[in-house]
């Protein structure tokens, strides 16, 4: 089988690997890597649950497929803080129960990490809108949004 | 000491959770071969070829299963059903060559990867005959019938004689869409095959005795050769009640092959078996001048599928929620060719509550009385249905709240400065039933001082973990820090599957009843060493802080333990039901108020305020309780709203089964929204006296935002969801 050769940023560490090109950067994630955090919830970029940061912009891993990533900095849920030492971003999701299920959770802190990155929110209606990519069936959403907005403010 | 009960404590499981380290039964890390699922393309008929060779020299494929070559053993004298099965007979994958549905499973390919498997599954060649048949519930609603429905609540009164005398009446058709569960997580099931030929299975599922009891049903493998994991459930709401074919696939491939076998469903495989069915209501109500409620009927017609009677308790909510003398029920079953129909949030109540709280609406304006005060003048305070008392109805405080804090008496629009929106506001009274089954739990105290509580039940997002770790640590006297509580693993004490909103009464009462008991054996341990105290009265002892207290002098735990040279402390009990269940009915209840706005000129509807309050007992956790019942609410905006699962009636294929069609509430959707409880004590329903909350909230919404368009537009749009198209056509 024909693989292409990518180098790339994995929460830090650089790694260098030969893939075949059809294979996502989500499945590479859950298959190859084990970083089973980043979730499958639709594999059609319907659902945001594979979220991920690249170069700090969120991103359905599911659409994305690896040996594009030549260069590029890939950060997981894993590469934000561990259950032992969690990241504020984390703390804040527990703190205002953004959640319920746990499933859509990484992914949707992801996006507020981007969203906190890219700036340009100016409402509350931007940051529902910046939060609308990832489905929560749980629809703990009055939390998300409060748990986004404490990310987008303070940290 | 602070009390856990009634605090809002953050969940125990959460830094899992927000870290990526909760570990769903997709997540497990060994080396799993990969299955997929090839689904008939057909609705009704048979499969008159099936090649399967291009697919078996493909690449990683190691086996292939059809009905051509299911094992014998599987077919005869094999029990396929499980727990919650309804009437009729089960699914049997791979039984024979007959199509029952379209997306019924016809072949299962295992591969070293999951996406050869699914390539090579489009390499297999089938051939079917068709049969006719006809798609949806309305085309066959002629074959309406109540012969294999279980009886609703019994008529009462005269209700044709207090139709024909009432003074106002209104008869209407109300319909309801097929809606699919859609959990974030896709079922899955990782199998691990074990050299001995026994396996562990991680299975998506509500409770893991389900899968165990379905699993023995069907491959008989003895107890000591299967257990059952599921210490993480990426919401069900439902779709994880009974066991669902991922199960029996992973399971077949792993036992053929004797190596590990995953198979996680596609979004679009998510379609393929149950589902909220598709129901048509036809109430007629009828008062008298002053709005006193004289006369009821409600019947409704529903879908199941040609193999299984699936029923819901859905016109007996009509002859419950109102006073009424005149009443007459009637629910009946049409077999569509479907997957059977499957509980999903609220079952049955959430679709009975639709019509009667639109219907109520409806005569409340043709009377002329307020929707709110017409409701008060028909409070009940019994339960008609079963001529008994209730455990507890607070439901009057709740519409005093919700008034309150809505501001109906002077209703205002949030968007004055938009002419070109129309504004109304809609309420109705919700309900769910308060249930509690028998359950058992095991307790372990180590030489420390720390506690584990086992229990087979799940955690599907309601929050278990922590409310039982509550529950735990107030009624031990422990700090909750001290407190482990496992679930999802059939090795743990029987549970009843998480469902109902039963399982802080169910689980929550046994929890309790484990640590009273283990309270008087720390002190029969403690009495024994300190001879002393033998005569001690138990009531007069203190526990608190993980410590034994008497006449001022503390010993903690680990000392009592230490002294008698214990290096563990076990107990095991079983809560049955209690009395209070039998000579008393338990209900939860809850008041929803909506402002809506509908732009005149595109029909776009929006819900910018929902305010509900809600009457459930003693809430042990406020915070998870609140978030489970907005979550509720927002399912409830998102069936009035958004979701249809459209059948095409040609080809009984799911035309929209993905989340760009088939859409859920998002949230951008969710604006001003308010839950809240009042309080209500109840010392009959359970010991905890806390009924559940995870379906409450839905129960009633749809309804209220029907009512808050027709009081914007003028238009009663009687079916749901309720689409800007309804708006410009009627």
């Amino acid at each position: 089988m024909k693989t292409n050769h990518v180098h790339f940023t994995l929460n830090g560490e650089s790694v260098e690997v030969s893939i075949e090109p059809w294979t996502t950067l989500l499945d590479y994630l859950r298959y190859n890597q084990k970083l089973v955090g980043t979730k499958k919830g639709c594999d059609h970029g319907q659902c945001g649950a594979c979220t991920v940061l690249i170069d700090g912009n969120s991103v359905n891993s599911c659409l994305c497929l690896l040996v594009s990533l030549e260069g590029k900095e890939i950060t997981t849920i894993e590469g934000l803080g561990t259950a032992e030492n969690l990241s504020t971003a984390q703390q804040i999701f527990i703190d205002e129960d953004a959640y319920q299920c746990g499933y859509c959770t990484p992914g949707q802190i992801c996006s507020t990490i981007a969203m906190r990155n890219r700036g340009e929110i100016n409402s509350e209606e931007d940051l529902k809108d910046w939060m609308s990519g990832n489905l929560c069936r749980c629809a703990a959403y009055k939390n998300i949004t409060k748990a986004a907005r404490r990310i987008y403010e303070e940290s | 000491m602070m009390l856990n009960i009634g605090n809002k404590q953050q969940r125990v499981d959460g830094p899992q959770k927000v870290s990526g380290s909760a570990t769903y039964s997709a997540d497990i890390t060994s080396q799993f071969y990969h299955a997929y699922v090839l689904q008939s393309s057909i609705a009704c008929g048979s499969i008159t070829a099936l090649d399967t060779s291009a697919a078996e020299a493909f690449e990683g494929v190691k086996g292939i299963f059809t009905h051509k070559n299911l094992p014998e053993r599987l077919k005869n004298r094999v029990d396929y059903t499980d727990p919650l099965s309804p009437p009729g007979k089960p699914f049997r994958p791979f039984y024979n060559n007959k199509i029952l549905y379209n997306g019924q499973p016809i072949a299962l390919v295992v591969a070293e990867t999951f996406e050869q498997a699914r390539y090579a599954s489009s390499l297999i060649k089938v051939t079917y005959k068709e049969e006719e048949f006809k798609g949806s519930l309305y085309e066959n609603l002629k074959n309406a019938s109540a012969d294999r429905t279980p009886d609703p609540a019994s008529n009462r009164g005269d209700f044709k004689k207090a139709f024909k005398n009432s003074e106002y009446t209104i008869t209407q058709e109300y319909r309801q869409s097929r809606n699919y569960h859609n959990p974030m997580e896709p079922h899955a099931t990782s199998v691990e095959y074990k050299d001995d030929g026994s396996i562990v299975v991680y299975d998506k599922i509500q409770g893991v005795g389900s899968s165990l009891k379905y699993l023995n049903g069907v491959f008989g493998l003895g107890a000591d050769k299967v257990q059952v994991k599921s210490d993480f459930v990426g919401g069900a709401f439902g779709s994880g009640l009974r066991p669902q074919y991922q199960l029996f696939m992973a399971t077949l491939a792993a036992l053929e092959l004797k190596r590990n076998v995953q198979m996680v469903m596609t979004r679009a495989q998510m379609f393929s078996f149950g589902y909220r069915p598709e129901v048509i209501h036809t109430m007629k109500l009828g008062c008298s001048k002053d709005g006193t409620l004289q006369a009821l009927s409600h019947r409704t017609v529903g879908e199941t599928s040609t193999f299984e009677d699936f029923n819901e308790t859905i016109v007996d909510w009509s002859g419950l929620l109102y006073k009424c003398e005149h009443v007459n029920l009637e629910y009946e079953l049409t077999p569509v060719q479907s997957y059977t129909p499957l509980d999903m949030r609220a079952p049955g109540g959430v679709s009975g509550v639709y019509a009667l709280e639109c219907a109520i609406d409806e005569l409340a304006h043709e009377a002329g009385i307020d929707p709110l005060e017409f409701r008060r003048k028909n409070y009940v305070d019994y339960d008609q249905n079963e001529d008994k008392p209730f455990t507890s109805k607070e439901l009057m405080a709740c519409y005093d709240r919700c008034e309150e804090l809505f501001g109906w008496k002077n209703k205002k629009t949030s968007s004055e400065n938009e002419p070109h929106l129309l504004t109304g506001f809609g309420m109705a009274t919700g309900s769910w039933e308060a249930l509690q089954q028998p359950a058992s739990v095991s307790l372990t105290m180590d030489e420390n001082g720390m506690f584990t509580i086992k229990c087979a039940t799940a955690d599907i997002g309601t929050g278990t973990y922590t409310v039982m770790s509550q529950i735990a640590a107030d009624k031990l006297g422990v700090p909750i820090e001290k407190i482990e509580f496992k679930l999802g693993d059939t090795a743990y004490p029987d549970s009843p599957i998480e469902g109902g909103s039963w399982t802080v009464s169910s689980v929550g009462s046994a929890v309790a009843g484990v640590c009273k008991k283990f309270q008087y054996r720390i002190a029969d341990v403690w009495k024994r060493n300190n001879p002393d105290y033998q005569q001690v009265d138990f009531d007069a002892i203190l526990f608190q802080d993980g410590n034994l207290e008497y006449d001022a002098k503390t010993f903690s735990f680990a000392e009592i333990m230490q002294q008698a040279s214990k290096e563990e402390l076990s107990i095991a009990h079983n809560e049955a039901k209690i009395e209070g269940q039998t000579t008393h009915s338990g209900y939860a209840h809850c008041c929803v108020m909506v402002e809506v706005t509908v732009d005149q000129d595109l029909g776009i509807i929006k819900v910018p305020r929902i305010v509900n309050v809600s009457a459930a007992g003693k809430i042990i956790n406020p915070k998870t309780a609140e978030n489970q019942l907005l979550g509720a609410m927002i399912w409830g905006l998102g069936m009035a709203l958004r979701e249809e699962g459209m059948v095409d009636s040609k080809y009984g294929r799911i035309m929209n089964a993905n989340f760009a069609e088939y859409h859920i509430a998002v949230n951008a959707d969710v604006h001003n929204i308010h839950a809240e409880f009042v309080e209500e004590k109840d010392d009959k329903v359970n010991p905890l006296g806390a009924k559940g909350v995870g379906e409450l909230g839905i129960v009633g919404l749809a309804s209220a935002i029907s009512n808050a368009i027709y009081d914007a537009t003028g238009k009663r749009l009687r079916k749901l969801p309720m689409l800007l198209d309804d708006i410009l056509e009627v």
